[in-house]
């Protein structure tokens, strides 16, 4: 079998700096014209292509990224990240509906919002590893959307309604039914969300997070104030998942509870771990398919998540390591660790 | 690590139940109850029928999700993501057999009164239900912690190459111990159905949940934590459903959690921490 992801990053590291400008700009293109490709084989039957592109797609792929920082990059296993999505929405629908604030006030406010919520669980939560740690960000998942549920402010199941779209930018409109500019929008946070990712990875954090996933024992020994950089991974984390929650909540116009149950949290989960934990193309990959899967099969309807169980199944059995994995360096040293 | 399909082979064990005492034994709603040896003998049959298909069930789990994996050293999250898969193919399955509706159990038995413990009703199938519950749990207290087989358990979860080193088959005890959680997860099907007579596709999930939180309460890798973290868990359920309302019970469950934890991070029970990495 063909290695594609040794065989894209020769490309990439041999080609000049015209080259690479010229990969990048013909990659983003052809993602960018996606909407326009509804006619083709890649329709998907009874939802609507578009709106498929945006949710879950696009909304997928952001989010696993910034699940991405938080398990692929350091090693920690969050099943709640779907808390952080569901803030960065209630808060949007909260200051949308009560205050005069517009999407892109409000923007910043909902990743700080989630960010704040990240060190809040961080802080207790990072002492614990491995199934401990799991099973208290998953806790903190289901708490988020209980609270939304019982709280009479957050408009209990009923969720919250009428969240106003967002206001005109660069002359742009954004009205509810056009599904695209809400896909370059968010192909426009995913950009920036690799850009930070991979500028992290290359440096101090990068490094630290690494060496956390790889031993967190030995990284504390050499010096690495370990549980500083795992606050920072859970925040940035945080982030990107609140953006995604913002950007939801003023497409969809309507929030409720129900929007952020745990079956999210894993799925997420599961893109990141399908695609290749810890290598950003792998991942959104994987969010990709994920996100795509369920809609292309609807025509099974009734078979549909019992299609897209045994899919998880087989694939994590021929490709353990998921669609892209990590360099091989890397897996290396993991595996000699594990053993 | 995780067992994502473990709630899965409970709801397919309350399905066991429901199966033999109707289909089996021909239960109907208005059919009369069974009384004395008849009583037992259903009872008996139902819960080791049920207690077999559950483990032979977990077996398979083990085989399809895990064995591969393991064999292949591929770290703790690929099995976690194939063991969600088989969860959600087994749950999906059920749920298309039964059309998405809750299953009704016919009642078998007469929950007669027993008697009043100060001010509670002390009835005949919640009485069955907590004696088997401590037998089955020093039971299986005395074949981890007395037993060949056990004592191999308890050496491949310590360090998997050094009981290798020692001879132990790793794949027939993991296997061994995929049966025996099966069997217990099954046996607590079958209470459940006792208890409530009826289940759905879908009641596996919270209860998957609640036992996995049962047991980090309690400290992994520790019966006696699990059996305590699952009381502690049940008295710390009803009490903040009480005082606080039902819909703050998870809530309350929660922020006791994480207490405990940040105080003990191992549980109540737990090992230390070096044992307990990723």
């Amino acid at each position: 079998m063909i290695n594609i992801r040794d065989k894209g990053a020769e490309i990439w590291e041999n080609s000049g700096k015209t080259g690479r400008v010229a990969i990048a700009t013909i990659s983003i293109a052809l993602v960018a014209s996606l909407p326009f490709m509804g006619g083709t084989i890649l329709n998907t039957p009874i939802a609507s292509y578009e709106s498929v592109l945006v949710y879950p797609i696009a909304m997928f792929v952001l989010m696993a990224i910034g699940l991405n920082i938080v398990i692929g990059k350091s090693g920690l296993l969050d099943l709640g990240y779907v808390a952080f999505f569901a803030i960065g929405a209630y808060t949007m629908g909260l200051l949308g509906t009560k205050t005069g604030l517009n999407t892109w006030e409000i923007l910043p406010i909902g990743i700080a919002m989630s960010m704040f919520a990240g060190l809040v669980l961080g802080v207790p939560a990072l002492k614990l590893r491995g199934d401990y740690l799991a099973i208290i960000t998953l806790g903190f998942g289901e708490i988020v959307r209980i609270v939304a549920l019982n709280l009479g402010a957050l408009g209990r199941s009923e969720g919250i309604i009428g969240i106003p779209t967002p206001p005109p930018i660069f002359g742009v409109e954004f009205s509810f039914d056009s599904h695209r500019i809400y896909y370059w929008t968010l192909l426009i946070m995913i950009l920036f969300a690799i850009w930070m990712v991979r500028r992290l990875s290359a440096r101090r954090a990068g490094r630290a997070w690494e060496s956390i996933r790889q031993d967190e024992d030995v990284a504390e020994l050499l010096g690495v104030p370990t549980f500083r950089y795992k606050i920072w991974a859970f925040v940035l984390g945080a982030s990107v998942g609140g953006a995604a929650g913002v950007i939801y909540a003023s497409k969809t116009l309507f929030i409720a509870p129900d929007n952020f149950t745990l079956q999210i949290s894993i799925l997420i989960l599961a893109c990141v771990v399908f695609g290749g934990m810890g290598n950003i193309w792998g991942v959104i990959l994987g969010a990709v398919v994920l996100g795509y899967l369920p809609d292309r099969i609807r025509f099974l309807s009734e078979a549909r998540l019992l299609v897209f169980g045994l899919v998880l199944v087989i694939m994590m059995n021929l490709r353990p390591d998921g669609l892209l994995p990590r360099k091989k360096r890397e897996k290396a040293i993991e595996l000699k660790e594990t053993k | 690590m995780i067992n994502f399909a473990n709630s899965e082979i409970f709801m397919v064990g309350t399905f066991a139940t429901v199966i033999v005492v109707r289909d089996l034994f021909k239960f109907t709603q208005s059919s009369e109850y069974a009384t004395g040896f008849r009583l037992w003998f259903i009872l008996g049959t139902a819960l080791i029928i049920t207690m077999i298909i559950s483990g032979l069930l977990s077996m398979v789990v083990e085989l399809v999700a895990y064995r591969r994996l393991r064999r292949r050293n591929s770290g703790v999250l690929a099995p976690l993501i194939s063991a969600i898969g088989v969860s959600m193919v087994l749950a999906e399955s059920v749920r298309i057999m039964t059309d998405s509706r809750p299953v009704a159990s016919p009642r078998a038995m007469e929950k007669s009164f027993l008697g009043k413990f100060f001010d509670a009703d002390i009835r005949l199938d919640n009485t069955i239900i907590v004696i088997a519950a401590l037998l089955l749990f020093f039971t299986l207290w005395n074949f981890i912690n007395r037993t060949r087989l056990g004592k191999a358990i308890r050496a491949v979860s310590m360090n998997p190459s050094a009981a290798k080193l020692m001879g132990i088959d790793i794949d027939k005890i993991v296997s061994a111990t995929f049966l025996i959680g099966g069997v217990m997860t099954g046996a607590a099907g079958f209470f459940y159905v006792l208890k409530y007579e009826n289940t759905a596709s879908s009641i596996g999930f919270e209860l998957g949940i609640a036992a996995f939180t049962a047991a980090i309460l309690g400290g992994i890798g520790n019966i006696k934590g699990a059996f305590f973290g699952g009381l502690a868990l049940g008295l710390l359920e009803t009490y903040a459903s009480f005082f606080l309302g039902t819909q703050w019970k998870a809530v309350t469950v929660f922020i006791v959690l994480v207490m405990v934890l940040y105080t003990r991070p191992n549980g109540l029970f737990g090992e230390s921490i070096t044992q307990t990495r990723v």
